[in-house]
C-alpha cells in the first residue's frame, strides 16, 4: 500500500487533490481511498488530506502516520507545520518552492526532496487569482514525475473529468509542473 | 452498473437517487451536508425525479416525511448528531404510524464540547425509537444498503423505517471505488411503492388517533415488535436476494470474519470493523486465533447470531464507539442480555474512538492481545474499560 499526505492552506485545493490522485490511481485499475483530516477548513487555515493506493481492496481506516509520499501546497507551511513528520526515511517530499531541493534541503533534513514552481505555473495559466493561485492540479503534475507511480495523462484525464471549470488550463498546469520539477536525491 | 470514485455521503445520495423517493426534506448539518446537496443538484438537474423540500429544522424535516409518506410516497431524508436527536419525538411518531421512511444518519459526535467527528451516540440515543438500524463499513454498503432498507421496510408484514449509518468522516467525506448499480436493477429490485395504506381525499380515514387505556394502543405496540421481530428473518432473505440480483452478498445482520476456531472474539460496529480485519489477518499470521464479528443491523438486535459466536469461542470482546452513562455501552449491554442463560464465557466492553479518536491497528492489537489473555485465563480483569484515554499507559502504542 502507498500512503500519501497532502499539506495546504484551506482554499488552496488539497482535498480536491487527494481526491484526483484517487481518481487517476483508480483509473489505472488501482484501489484508491481518500480523505480528508476536517480540521478548521478555513480559507487560509492549515489543511491535511490523504490519499492510499493498493492492488487490492483497502480497509484500513484510520489516518496516515507514516507516509510514502508528502506534498506540500504552500511552503510557508513549514514555519508552523512538521511536515516530515513520520515521512518514511526513504520517502519523498515535493514542496511548491521557487528553492531548489538543495536549498530546501538546509531547512528540512530529508534525503528525497522535489521542487517544483507550481505558483508561478497556476498564475501562467490563470487559474485562481495572482493573489491566492489555485496550484493543486500543477502540483499532481509534479507528484506523477516524482513518484512514477501514476501516469501524466492519467492524471491529466483525471483532471479534465473533476476539475468544475477551467478543465484543459488545469491539465496543461499538471503538465507543465510534470516537466519542470526539480528532483533532488542524497 | 457504473464504478464511481465517490464519498460515503455522495453513495448515500446515489442510493437515495437510485430507490426513487417522490419527496425529499432535510435540513443541513455537518458532516450530513454534502448528502443533501448531492441529492440537490441531482432534482435540479432533472436526475432525480422527486420534490426537494427545504425545512427550518430537523425535526420539521421528519414531519414532512411522514406527511408525504402517508400520501403513499417513498421518502427519503438524512442527517447526523444534533439533526437527529432533535428529531427523536418525529422518529417515534414515524415508526408508530407505520412509515417505512429511509433516512442517512452520519455518526457524529454530541456537544459539548463540540465535535464533528464520529461517535455513535447520536444514533444508540435513538435505539427505542423502533427504527431499524443498519451500520455500514464502506460507502459501497452504505449505498446498497439504502435500497435494501426501502425493499425491507416496505413488506407489508414489517412496515417501519430504518436509518443506515455511516461513521462521520471515515466514510462520509472519504472517497473510495463504488459499484452504482443500473436504475433498471434497482427498479426491478424493488417495484414500485405499494404502501399499505395511504391518505385519499376519496376514500377518508384518520390516523393516530387517541385510543383509550382500554382501546388497542398496547396492540399497536404489540404488533410493532412482531414486526420488528420478522425483520431479521427479513433481512437475511432480502441481502441474500440482493447478491443474487447484484453480485453483492452481505451476510444478513452479522458479518463474521475468521470466528471458527477463535480463542476471543472482538464484536464492533461501523468502520472499526474494516480496520479490525487487516488487525486480524496479521495477529492470525502470528498464529494467533482470533476473530471478528461485524454488527450490521443493532435494530433489530441479532440475539441468535450472538448466542451462536458465543458457542464458538471462549471470550467476547465487546467495542462500542459510544457510552451509556450509568453502565456499560449499548452492544455490549444488549450483548451480555442475549447470553444471560445461554452462555458464561467471560465479556468484556472496550469504549473507544469516542469524538473521532482514532482507532488505529496498532490499539485494536491490543485490545486482542488483552481479549487472548482473558480468554486463557477463562475471566475478566474488569467489565467495562475505557481504552486510549491520554496518559493511560496501558494502552499507550
Amino acid at each position: 500500500m502507498i500512503e500519501i499526505r497532502f499539506h495546504g492552506r484551506g482554499g488552496q485545493g488539497s482535498v480536491i487533490a487527494s481526491k484526483i490522485l484517487a481518481k487517476a490511481f483508480f483509473m489505472e485499475g488501482k484501489y484508491v481511498s481518500s480523505f480528508p483530516y476536517f480540521g478548521v477548513e478555513r480559507r487560509g487555515a492549515p489543511v491535511t488530506a490523504f490519499t492510499r493506493v493498493d492492488e487490492k481492496p483497502i480497509r484500513a481506516r484510520y489516518q496516515i502516520y507514516q507516509p510514502d509520499y508528502v506534498v506540500v501546497l504552500d511552503p510557508s507551511l513549514l514555519k508552523t507545520v512538521n511536515v516530515l513528520n513520520g515521512l518514511k526515511k526513504e520517502g519523498w517530499i515535493l514542496l511548491n518552492t521557487l528553492k531548489s531541493p538543495a536549498e530546501v534541503q538546509r531547512i528540512l533534513k530529508h534525503d528525497n526532496i522535489a521542487t517544483v514552481d507550481a505558483t508561478s505555473i497556476a498564475i501562467k495559466h490563470r487559474l485562481g487569482s495572482q493573489a491566492a493561485p489555485i496550484v493543486n492540479t500543477a502540483v499532481l503534475g509534479a507528484f506523477a514525475r516524482m513518484s512514477s507511480l501514476v501516469k501524466i495523462e492519467t492524471v491529466m484525464e483525471a483532471i479534465r473529468q473533476s476539475a468544475p471549470a477551467k478543465r484543459e488550463e488545469n491539465a496543461l498546469a499538471a503538465k507543465d509542473a510534470y516537466e519542470s520539477v526539480i528532483m533532488g536525491g542524497a | 452498473m457504473v464504478k464511481m470514485i465517490l464519498t460515503g455521503n455522495e453513495s448515500a445520495a446515489w442510493g437515495a437517487r437510485v430507490s426513487r423517493p417522490k419527496v425529499v426534506a432535510a435540513y443541513p448539518i455537518t458532516p450530513q451536508t454534502s448528502i443533501i446537496e448531492t441529492i440537490a443538484e441531482f432534482i435540479a438537474n432533472g436526475e432525480m425525479d422527486a420534490r426537494y423540500i427545504r425545512v427550518e429544522s430537523e425535526h420539521s424535516a421528519m414531519a414532512a416525511c411522514i406527511a408525504a409518506q402517508n400520501t403513499g410516497v417513498r421518502t427519503f431524508t438524512a442527517t447526523s448528531s444534533h439533526g437527529l436527536t432533535l428529531m427523536h419525538e418525529l422518529l417515534i411518531w414515524a415508526s408508530g404510524a407505520r412509515l417505512p421512511i429511509v433516512m442517512s444518519v452520519v455518526n457524529r459526535a454530541m456537544a459539548p464540547p463540540w465535535s464533528v467527528w464520529t461517535d455513535q451516540l447520536d444514533s444508540m440515543a435513538q435505539r427505542d425509537t423502533g427504527w431499524m438500524q443498519m451500520y455500514a463499513e464502506n460507502n459501497q454498503e452504505v449505498l446498497d444498503s439504502i435500497i435494501m432498507a426501502y425493499k425491507i421496510g416496505e413488506k407489508h408484514h414489517i412496515l417501519l423505517p430504518t436509518m443506515v449509518m455511516e461513521d462521520a468522516f471515515i466514510l462520509s467525506h472519504t472517497s473510495e471505488g463504488v459499484d452504482v448499480p443500473e436504475q433498471k436493477t434497482v427498479d426491478d429490485f424493488l417495484g414500485e411503492y405499494d404502501p399499505a395504506f395511504k391518505l385519499e381525499p376519496g376514500d377518508p380515514a384518520g390516523f393516530g388517533s387517541l385510543i383509550m387505556p382500554e382501546g388497542p394502543y398496547m396492540e399497536f405496540r404489540y404488533k410493532m415488535a412482531l414486526a420488528m421481530d420478522a425483520a431479521r428473518e427479513e433481512i437475511r432473505k432480502t441481502t441474500k436476494e440482493f447478491g443474487e440480483l447484484f453480485g453483492r452478498y452481505y451476510p444478513g445482520l452479522v458479518e463474521e470474519y475468521h470466528t471458527e476456531d477463535a480463542d476471543a472474539i472482538m464484536l464492533v460496529l461501523g468502520t472499526i470493523g474494516s480496520t479490525a480485519k487487516d488487525v486480524v489477518d496479521y495477529l492470525r499470521s502470528k498464529g494467533k486465533k482470533i476473530g471478528l464479528a461485524r454488527v450490521r443491523y443493532f435494530r433489530p438486535f441479532p440475539y441468535e447470531e450472538i448466542r451462536a459466536l458465543a458457542k464458538k469461542t471462549n471470550m467476547l470482546g465487546i467495542v462500542d464507539r459510544s457510552y451509556t452513562f450509568g453502565y456499560g455501552a449499548n452492544l455490549y449491554t444488549e450483548s451480555k442480555g442475549a447470553l444471560y442463560g445461554h452462555s458464561d464465557i467471560p465479556i468484556k466492553n472496550y469504549v473507544m474512538g469516542l469524538g473521532g479518536r482514532d482507532i488505529t491497528p496498532a490499539l485494536l492489537e491490543k485490545v486482542f492481545e488483552d481479549m487472548l489473555q482473558i480468554s486463557r485465563e477463562g475471566q475478566v480483569d474488569r467489565e467495562i474499560e475505557w481504552v486510549g484515554l491520554q496518559g493511560d499507559k496501558r494502552w499507550s502504542v
